[in-house]
């Protein structure tokens, strides 16, 4: 869907000149999987005694719990401390560095933490050349993306740092690298939409990678231990699908003067957004709360406000922007009817640009998801982007406790409008 | 008094829905008085002034739906709000797009329906012109429904819509037939040779109802509302719309209705008339003197009234006179028992009009007729007869439009009975898409209740109704006409001939003859 | 800019964004119509128009002292 330039000389103003660049590059993003490594090697700016959080940025005493859980966790996992209060200690000092993740072309789900020594998915974006990085998805249960940090957890890490990350990284390097788009398309057209749904995207990233992983010089116990944990995790293609939305959406924040949204992104207290004319500013306002279903025991008592960098995923056009391809998730996450789950795909369409030409919906002829986040057409017609989510138990810890729907708060984008007016009338 | 505010956020409802479901809801068991109403400030300050504000309802965004009421007796409240919330959720899934949705923009409408050309506006007129542009924008002809739209924006978008090639029907254009597909307050009439171009609503639809009931049918009836022909708009739409009907291979003739228009919009207009080859018929309403039928010329005649301009089409289609331009002897019959019955001290004429521009043709066929006829409008009263257009907006407020409500009508009309100097009551009613469904029944017993009351004070009232409908209208015109003269009115389909027999039942003579001499 | 659509060639297909009167009137009939969900914009923020106006006028390369 690249313009001629005489098609671009048509556009009526420079917004839409710059809106349609820009949708070009989302469009055209070829995400590919080309490395895994630790996040120090292949993460420059990453500095000393730094860590990274999902979200727009938040100091240590506004983390929420599951966050300072997860910050505690990783402070321990990289021996900056030895013991949990050692960590908090030194969390609240000051003395450690919390970034957001996406000022460092990084996205990560739920508390969303990095730390250098951390393998990451290294995902290039082959048209444009640009990366992006997500760490590996520890599976379910007790993990520090819901802010555990117990010895399990911290043991778990160090396995996927030391075990998973070097197996795969040699079956990747192996097979080339490993093309994300097709099997997100074809992961939509089973039922993914790629945010709490991904076991088919799961399924097709590990008959990709499992030859290659065979072929390796993993010993035959280490084979086992790494093909029982992908088989074991039907997210585990969650993270590499949030990689290859931050490469496209990256690649359409490169374009001046567009009002797309170009990140969507929740710190568990507050939820940012970024807006393509105005770079990395964040727009925010406080996390509303996911209306959804709870796993039994728990109720809207128990849940942390909505956290994490997966919202990524509906800023590309996916999760819940897709619904309506994938009816498995409808109930899970407490859409109503398989026709609720058609209505918020259509509702999307009311705020996006365009539908995305590769990534498609089949039972809706084929339909491209709505794609391309408009703030105008968010602040005109009062439709605030809907994001499937998991929902955290406000417990660092304690795990997920649901899911459901969030909605990205207005406020950001009323904000955001007055300073894009600001900007445009003062130059 | 138990005074109860329920508030639905981010609902949002259209004003005629809105009015209905207050209607239903003060039918409701326990409920002594309700409104659902949207939370703007003006809303609420209306809420609050009935005494039906509380602090829910005060905290409301425009954006949220008030429903506030009350009850008779406390504890009721869940009943009243649990029905309320049926009825709006009743009815959503039909006209939507796949599978049900409704797109929420007019960008996501053409996502669904692809194939769209028309916009049809009736949104609150602070946002109508808006509306209008982005339709235009999108390659969308306009029929604009809404009215209280600033002259100016009137003029700019009909700038637009030329620069685009575009219709824009409107603002405060509430009728447009096109291709057969009724659109508006429309009604259901034969397609056929006769096309028209309006800026009045009710004037087109009294017209092509009396053209359907005489066999005669339609290309297109395209409206161009009130204000075209006034000095800034300048006939832009209506010169289009001349021009569409010229090169339509269907229209025959061209019939033009509009009240007097500014001198050079009336310039504008003749001179476009005058190099067409099609015969046309300009009917500006009320025009006297050297306007008036002496100007016909050559291919452009001219005539000043509703009932003169569809006579004029039938003759050069070389149609007889029909039925409706005379009285029959049943009509002239009661018309005489009814003025001898009558004192001569007691008859001046009550008009209650739901069609302003049928108000607006009475009223100058009476002051033709040498009426003392004030519209109510006056600075100072004008004595004698009083023709009111209940469809203005100082009756509306609150109210739906009295073509689709006939409560205000209905209490104006036994007002007027008790009145011992009115002697006849005029009335219009107009059927077709959009209006009542059964107008008869909701006017018959107010009709008969007014006569009770004359008769009780030793008075005869005369109710003289104009029924403008066409054969294949929703409500059965025939059933309508039955019903109504059961009720004791005297039921015509021609407007003028309406007015002139009021006029006739007021002095106690003759009814005059179109263009103003008698025949008994 | 978008295609113009002509009015008179055929039925028309309607649009209809406000009272949902006239679309129960052209559904009923048959003829085909779809019904916006019409809400102010902006949820009658005036403000919050003003702004997207504003936005719009900016950008415009033709609107040198347009208002």
């Amino acid at each position: 869907m690249i313009l001629t330039p005489k098609e671009l000389t048509e556009l009526r103003n420079t917004i839409e000149e710059a809106n349609q660049a820009a949708l070009s590059h989302m469009y055209n993003a070829d995400p590919v999987l080309i490395d895994v490594a630790p996040a120090s090697e292949v993460m420059p700016q990453l500095g000393e005694g730094m860590l990274l959080h999902a979200g727009p940025p938040v100091q240590w005493p506004a983390m929420c719990s599951p966050m300072q859980g997860a910050v505690v966790g990783a402070l321990r996992y990289q021996g900056w401390a030895g013991t949990g209060e050692e960590a908090a200690a030194l969390a609240s000092s000051g003395s450690v560095s919390l970034q957001p993740a996406h000022d460092f072309s990084a996205v990560g789900p739920m508390t969303g933490i990095f730390s250098p020594s951390m393998p990451v998915f290294v995902v290039e974006n082959r048209t444009l050349g640009n990366r992006s990085y997500c760490t590996i998805n520890e599976g379910l249960g007790k993990v520090m993306r819901f802010g555990a940090n117990d010895d399990s957890v911290i043991e778990r890490l160090r396995w996927i740092e030391k075990t998973l990350a070097p197996a795969l990284r040699e079956a990747v390097l192996r097979a080339g690298g490993v093309d994300l788009r097709p099997i997100m398309a074809q992961a939509l057209a089973m039922g993914d939409e790629m945010h709490q749904r991904n076991v088919a995207a799961t399924s097709l990233f590990f008959r990709a990678i499992a030859p290659h992983l065979v072929r390796g010089s993993s010993q035959q116990s280490s084979l086992s231990e790494v093909t029982d944990f992908l088989v074991g995790n039907d997210q585990f293609f969650l993270n590499l699908a949030m990689a290859a939305a931050k490469s496209a959406m990256d690649a359409a924040a490169s374009v001046n003067g567009s009002t797309l949204i170009t990140a969507m992104s929740r710190n568990g207290t507050n939820f940012g957004i970024r807006i393509g004319a105005l770079g990395n500013r964040w727009f925010t306002a406080p996390s509303l709360m996911p209306e959804g279903l709870y796993f039994p025991g728990f109720t809207s008592d128990n849940a942390n406000p909505d956290m994490g960098d997966s919202a990524i995923l509906e800023t590309l056009g996916l999760g819940a922007f897709a619904m309506a391809g994938s009816p498995a998730v409808v109930g899970f996450v407490g859409a109503g009817t398989y026709r609720d789950a058609l209505n918020y795909t259509q509702e999307m369409g009311e705020i996006t640009l365009g539908h995305h030409p590769h990534l498609s919906i089949p039972n809706l002829d084929y339909q491209g998801v709505p794609s391309g986040i408009d703030l105008r057409k968010v602040v005109e017609t009062g439709i605030s982007p809907a994001i499937n989510t998991g929902i955290a138990h406000k417990e660092a810890g304690a795990g997920q406790v649901g899911a459901g729907i969030a909605r990205a708060p207005l406020e950001c984008f009323h904000q955001g409008l007055e300073a894009l007016v600001n900007e445009m009338e003062s130059r | 008094m138990t005074v109860k505010n329920h508030v639905l956020k981010n609902m949002y409802r259209d004003s005629v829905a809105l009015m209905r479901l207050s209607q239903e809801m003060e039918g409701l068991e326990n409920v002594a008085q309700a409104t659902a109403i949207m939370g703007t400030d003006n809303n609420k300050d209306l809420l609050a002034q009935a005494g039906l504000l509380a602090d829910s309802g005060k905290s409301a965004t425009p954006n949220d739906l008030i429903v506030a009421f009350d009850l008779t007796s406390p504890g009721q409240e869940e009943a009243v709000i649990t029905s309320v919330q049926q009825r709006l959720m009743s009815g959503r899934q039909r006209t939507g797009g796949g599978a049900g949705y409704r797109p929420r923009s007019m960008e996501g409408a053409l996502q669904t329906l692809p194939q769209a050309n028309l916009a049809m506006i009736s949104v609150p007129g602070e946002h109508a012109a808006r509306e209008a542009r982005k339709a235009l924008d999108l390659g969308l002809n306009v029929l604009l429904f809404s009215d209280n739209v600033p002259l100016e924006d009137e003029v700019g978008l009909k700038q637009q819509a030329i620069s685009l090639g575009l219709f824009m029907m409107g603002p405060d254009c509430g009728t447009a037939i096109i291709n057969g597909v009724p659109l508006g307050f429309a009604n259901a009439v034969p397609s056929g040779r006769v096309g028209l171009v309006s800026a009045s609503g009710s004037g087109l639809q009294q017209v092509i109802c009396l053209l359907a009931e005489s066999g005669e049918g339609i290309s297109h009836a395209l409206g161009v509302g009130g204000r075209d022909l006034s000095g800034e708009v300048n006939g832009a739409m209506m010169l289009e719309g001349l021009r569409a009907l010229g090169e339509d291979s269907a229209t025959e003739i061209i019939v033009l209705i509009s009240k007097p228009p500014a001198q050079s919009a009336r310039a504008r207009v003749l001179e476009a008339a005058s190099q067409c080859g099609k015969p046309y018929v300009i009917s500006f309403l009320g025009e006297q003197g050297e306007h008036g039928k002496r100007a016909s010329r050559g291919n452009v005649h001219m005539e000043n009234n509703l009932e003169g301009t569809a006579l004029r089409v039938l003759k050069l289609l070389g149609k007889e006179t029909p039925g409706w331009a005379s009285l029959d002897d049943k009509n002239r019959k009661r018309i005489e028992s009814i003025i001898a019955g009558s004192d001569p001290g007691h008859r001046s004429i009550r008009g209650l009009y739901s069609g302003g521009t049928l108000c607006y043709e009475s009223l100058f066929i009476l002051r033709d007729l040498g009426h003392l006829a004030g519209s109510g409008l006056e600075q100072e009263p004008v004595g004698g007869d009083l023709l009111i257009d209940m469809g203005d907006d100082r009756y509306t407020v609150g109210r739906p439009h009295p073509m689709i409500d006939f409560r205000s009508r209905c209490e104006a009309l036994v007002q007027a009975a008790a009145d011992p100097e009115v002697g006849v009551v005029l009335l219009d009613v107009i059927l077709g898409y959009g209006a009542h469904p059964d107008p008869a029944a909701e006017l018959s017993p107010a009709i008969l209740e007014a006569q009770k009351i004359a008769r009780n004070d030793g008075r005869r009232l005369a109710c003289v109704v104009a029924l403008c409908g066409s054969p294949d209208d929703p409500q059965d015109m025939d059933q309508q006409e039955k019903t109504l003269t059961h009720a004791g009115a005297l039921v015509v389909h021609s407007n003028a001939l309406a007015a002139r027999i009021a006029s006739a039942i007021s002095r106690g003579g003759a009814v005059p003859l179109p263009g103003g001499d008698t025949r008994g | 800019m978008a295609e113009k659509r002509d009015l008179l060639g055929g039925p028309p297909a309607t649009i209809n964004v406000g009272l949902e009167v006239f679309a129960d009137t052209l559904q009923e009939l048959g003829f085909p119509v779809v019904q916006v969900d019409w809400r102010p914009p902006a949820g009658g923020d005036h403000r919050l128009t003003d702004l997207l106006s504003r936005l719009e006028r900016s950008s415009d390369p033709n609107a040198e002292g347009t208002n």
